[in-house]
């Protein structure tokens, strides 16, 4: 008879200290160092053979200095990488609420599709006979984004967002010239809430920034902007719906006023996302809009990149638009890959644009279609007002009690005199399990929160998402400030010294000299 | 005692003869938080009152530090360059930014003195 | 709709405790008249087969490098990647996540940017590298930007063996921006004398090695030249691969060193997504511009990685930031960072080898060729070659013969005398087999235009 027994149950004892362990790991939460601390120079995970002696063509001008370059195989490689990913939040694990970012689902078809040889295995400079493919992608998505903006062209060459803004700004600049006016219009107006890249692309072209201020309701007037209008101005940068995510209501007649005082209207995209399908920047008098194909159309953020920035145009600004752009030869699409002979400003990048983030935004945009991108659309907005209508007794709304688009923000006056901040409270939601919304952005409203569930949230995210910042709101105002001020407690790593980074700062690792 | 003068923009100049000691007040480097950076105006340089004469940064904000005054720049404090914490320590004191000759002491009736500045103060939070 | 959770009854649900009657009441700011009721000229939704059987089909309508002898860079280089790099930055948390503002969950972003400015500075020689630029042209513009914040001077000076559409890149800047550029005329010899065009009002010399033509160039005649003058060299590369083998932008006295990082992690794309790459001394770096991940500790005194220096950029300084720069190319810096991980310092210096070796046999088997001739006494993985028949016109016949031969350099520099000229690369994808098949092919197209 076996009498040997085990205990089949966990056996429950009074809660002690946490022991101790060697590695310091915590079971599947482990710690990484730094590939400079694990990795070997003679280490490789890619096995090349020598090639057979023979003579270097380098003459004098071979490198001298050792590269110190560490390596690992491929086991050590792949752990050390997947180590480290674990430490990361992401959309694939939960809801990324940040304001104007729009972190939709990135779809998995995408990357299928944009790895297929005949887009990824093609050299931007193979004759274009042999890269028809690559460009049939480039003109549909172009077709597609001109339909949805109702512009009648297109520049497809932009990175990323900033990048747009800059084309943008610069076919405005070339239009400005050719109408022999740059000496007098070098004034843009910007609004007070604009995202940073704004005034930064204005002052890159050499211009100075002239603030419109929005009003009570936190929409730009056409009397303010006509207030600040003059002979002086070149253009306005608006955002629609703007930063606060709010419809600019007088979007048209500001664009009237803009077009009659000589001047043009630039449109940051960026949330795109609330009108597609909705409305037509085109209908409303916008000259050029860059759409970050990584928010409104799926690419992914990749923790911090690459982007890309198309931008549409009007009729008034299509011929100044950069090289290269796509020319229909019968049944052949060819390049224009040189200004000359054309009014185009010239060229933002080498080659032809970010091929790879193309292919993933038509797949978007064919899975969607127009019924499922106006659906989109319409669930990104209410998805917003959702978590608008069951916070807002609770959080106070800088421009009172009214519908938000895609993105909703609240101050921080409901925090007066609780002793928790706003980066307090964002940093208690981590411990919880999600990811901040924007904080401290629009800069105008005082510890902004600024939180855009977009469409791929189920509701039965959001209502858990809604629930957590109720039980977080009740817990500042019972005065549980240790939920919030040591926050956060369970994260990888607790909050971090910033100042000592700006201070002293550690750009890279170095080898510690002999003692 | 002292003749310090404040500006809306918060920055001081403490008198000292025909001279003035620059910088930003206390008030503004609690609102900025921990300094991480500042960068004084190089010595001749001439400034007009209001002019952005330096820049003091944070972690998450930078700063333009107004001329309060107008006149030429004969000193900088190189410490607050290398340790820009002491800005943080002591704003007044050591923290100072740089050493202006005046040009026109006038201007100085349009600043704001310590009791006026702290009832100014009083009024933003 | 496969990515749309809500149903019909969730909507009804939620626009009831909103409020609302309907949808279109949060629409309502949209002025009446401007509001789309269909969007017109665009199909409906699509299932993934439809989808994935149409874009599939637009895709056989190329022709893939890796299909054919493949000779061509020109700036863009096809390498072999290993396959854990694809594998490693689709897992969630590299693909799906964002930028690292909050830096307690995202310190496997931050550790693997640390690692690559290490890993940037180290192979350009250099002090201090950023967490990455769009790629090597806008880089080239931004470096440009930096000189003449440093030197507070406005002329760049463009070397003739600069990449023409660096070049274009960097003109359209300094056009828009009202600077001054001086642009050195095509150099296939690498013969130019740029010392003799610096002055006192020049804030920058770029300078590319190897160059365009496939000239490497030592450029401490050049960094002394510009020292000299108050102005600073920017060193500019295409070919990450190529750093091992030559000196380094650092070893010649470079103040920043730009260039593209796609050759090491990254396919050919068509164009993009690339990654750029930017170092400079550490001296500089607060006029550097992009994202910079530094190292710290957190609550707990642990070892920890945060984006620092952040007053420079555009979300803080604004109108006054180095630059208007928001993204790097993250997950491009990534597929670089694990390439080079995988390759190490003796697996770089081993496929730096191969691609010189496969580059030097490629030209003495196209120079034994009767009519052409190999302009570069020395190259690297690519170089300039001559014949009698016009360039363009060579290419598009080998292509009909299967062969991707290399760059006319005449698709770049139209009108610059260059129409007999083509750039020829080789890496280490190339074997015996495919330079056969050059040889052969270019024979016989040359002997073609003879008859």
């Amino acid at each position: 008879m076996n009498i040997q027994a085990r205990p089949t149950r966990a056996e429950v004892e009074a809660a002690a200290a946490l022991p101790e362990t060697f590695t310091g790991d915590r079971a599947l939460e482990v710690e990484e160092a730094l590939l400079f601390e694990i990795g070997r120079p003679e280490a490789t995970g890619v096995d090349i053979e020598e090639p057979a002696p023979f003579g270097s063509r380098l003459g004098p001008h071979g490198r001298e200095k050792a590269l110190d370059l560490p390596g690992l195989t491929e086991p050590e490689a792949v752990r050390h990488y997947v180590r480290l990913s674990r430490k990361n939040y992401a959309i694939d694990l939960g809801i990324y609420p940040l304001g104007s970012c729009t972190m939709k689902h990135n779809p998995r078809l995408n990357e299928k599709l944009a790895r297929l040889p005949g887009f990824a295995d093609v050299h931007p400079l193979q004759p274009e006979t042999t890269a028809q493919g690559a460009l049939e992608v480039i003109e549909a998505l172009a077709k597609a984004l001109m339909t949805m903006t109702g512009m009648s062209a297109v520049a497809m060459s932009p990175k990323a967002g900033a990048h747009g803004e800059l084309c943008g700004m610069m076919a405005i600049k070339a239009a400005i010239e050719a109408r022999g006016e740059a000496e007098r219009r070098k004034v843009v107006l910007v609004p007070d809430s604009a995202h940073g890249t704004n005034p930064a692309t204005a002052a890159l072209l050499g211009f100075s920034v002239r603030a419109v201020a929005a009003g009570e309701d936190g929409v730009v007037s056409v009397e303010a902007v006509k207030n600040a209008l003059a002979p002086d101005v070149a253009a306005i940068m608006l955002t629609n719906p703007n930063t606060c995510g709010l419809f600019e209501r007088d979007i048209v007649g500001v664009a009237e006023a803009v077009h009659e005082a000589g001047a043009y209207f630039y449109c940051d995209g960026a949330n795109f996302n609330a009108i597609v399908g909705k409305t037509k920047p085109g209908d409303l008098g916008v000259d050029a809009m860059h759409i970050n194909l990584h928010k409104t159309f799926s690419t992914p953020h990749g923790g911090g990149g690459p982007g890309a920035g198309p931008v549409v145009l009007s009729k008034r600004l299509a011929p100044y638009a950069p090289v290269p752009f796509l020319k229909r030869e019968g049944a052949n699409l060819r390049l224009v890959e040189h200004a000359e002979g054309t009014q185009s400003f010239g060229r933002m990048t080498a080659f032809h644009g970010q091929m790879g983030m193309f292919v993933r935004a038509l797949a978007f945009i064919l899975s969607h279609g127009a019924d499922g991108l106006k659906q989109a659309s319409e669930d990104a907005v209410l998805s917003a007002n959702y978590i608008r209508a069951c916070l807002n007794d609770v959080m106070s709304a800088p421009f009172g009690d009214r519908v938000c688009m895609h993105e909703v923000l609240f101050d921080d006056r409901w925090l007066k005199d609780t002793g928790v901040t706003t980066l307090d409270f964002a940093k208690a939601m981590i411990d919880e399990g999600f990811h901040p919304m924007t904080v401290y952005f629009p800069l105008i409203v005082h510890g902004a929160m600024l939180i855009e569930p977009t469409e791929s949230e189920s509701k039965a995210s959001l209502d858990l998402f809604i629930m957590t910042l109720r039980d977080l709101v009740f817990a500042v105002q019972a005065g549980k400030k240790e939920r919030f001020l040591p926050a956060p407690v369970y994260a990888p790593r607790r909050r971090l010294d910033e100042t000592r980074a700006a201070r002293q700062p550690v750009l890279r690792w170095t080898r510690p000299s002999a003692l | 005692m002292a003749d310090v003068r404040y500006t809306k923009d918060h920055e001081y100049v403490r008198i000292e003869g025909d001279e003035g000691v620059v910088g930003i007040s206390d008030y503004a480097q609690k609102q900025l938080g921990d300094v991480v950076f500042a960068e004084a105006p190089p010595v001749g340089k001439k400034l007009n009152v209001g002019e952005a004469a330096a820049v003091v940064e944070s972690v998450k904000a930078a700063s333009d530090v107004f001329a309060p005054v107008s006149g030429e720049v004969v000193a900088v404090n190189s410490n607050v360059e290398a340790s820009p914490g002491i800005i943080n320590e002591d704003a007044i004191g050591r923290g100072w930014l740089f050493r202006i000759k005046l040009a026109d002491r006038s201007e100085l009736g349009s600043l704001m003195d310590e009791a006026a500045y702290a009832n100014y103060v009083k009024t933003l939070d | 709709m496969r990515y749309l959770p809500l149903d019909a009854e969730e909507r009804e649900v939620m626009l009831a405790r909103i409020g609302v009657p309907d949808i279109e009441a949060l629409f309502a700011d949209i002025p009446v008249d401007k509001r789309t009721a269909e969007l017109m000229d665009m199909p409906r939704a699509m299932g993934e087969m439809a989808v994935e059987r149409k874009v599939a089909a637009i895709a056989g309508h190329s022709r893939p490098a890796g299909s054919m002898p493949f000779f061509l860079g020109a700036g863009v280089y096809k390498r072999h990647i290993p396959a854990s790099v694809d594998h490693l930055i689709q897992r969630s948390e590299f693909l799906t996540s964002y930028t690292p503002y909050q830096p307690e969950i995202a310190q496997g972003t931050l550790q693997v940017l640390f690692e690559f400015q290490t890993q940037v500075a180290a192979l350009t020689g250099m002090e201090v590298a950023n967490a990455s630029m769009y790629d090597g042209s806008t880089a080239c513009g931004e470096a440009m930007l930096m000189a003449h914040r440093l030197t507070k001077r406005r002329k760049a000076i463009l070397s003739g063996g600069l990449h023409p559409q660096y070049a274009d890149v960097a003109a359209t800047l300094a056009h828009m921006a009202g600077d001054a550029i001086v642009r050195l005329p095509p150099d296939v010899r690498a013969a130019e004398d740029i010392a003799a065009a610096i002055d006192g009002e020049t804030s920058c010399v770029m300078v590319q090695s190897p160059d365009f033509f496939g000239n490497p160039r030592s450029l401490e005649p050049v960094a002394a030249a510009a020292h000299a003058k108050g102005a600073l060299l920017v060193a500019v590369f295409t070919d990450p691969v190529s750093l091992s083998a030559l000196r380094s932008p650092g070893e010649m006295d470079a103040d920043i060193a730009v260039g593209e990082g796609q050759g090491i992690g990254n396919a050919l794309s068509f164009g993009g997504p690339y990654v750029g790459l930017f170092a400079t001394r550490t001296k500089y770096v607060r006029q550097m511009p992009g994202r910079l991940a530094g190292e710290t500790v957190d609550a707990d005194g642990r070892r920890s990685f945060v984006l620092t220096l952040s007053t420079r950029e555009q979300h803080i300084r604004r109108e006054k930031a180095t630059s208007n720069i928001c993204t790097n190319s993250g997950l491009c810096a990534l597929a670089f960072s694990i390439h080079l991980t995988l390759l190490g310092e003796a697996g770089l210096k081993r496929l730096a080898a191969v691609n010189h070796a496969n580059a030097v046999q490629l030209a003495d088997r196209l120079a034994a060729i009767p009519g052409v001739e190999i302009v570069n006494p020395h190259f690297f993985n690519e170089f300039t070659m001559r014949t009698a028949r016009p360039a363009a016109e060579l290419i598009e016949d080998l292509a009909s013969r299967g062969i991707i031969g290399g760059l006319p350099a005449s698709r770049l520099l139209p009108d610059a005398g260059l129409d007999d000229c083509v750039i020829v690369a080789s890496t280490e994808v190339n074997d015996d087999g495919d330079r056969a098949a050059y040889a052969r092919a270019l024979a016989d197209s040359l002997r073609k235009k003879r008859a």
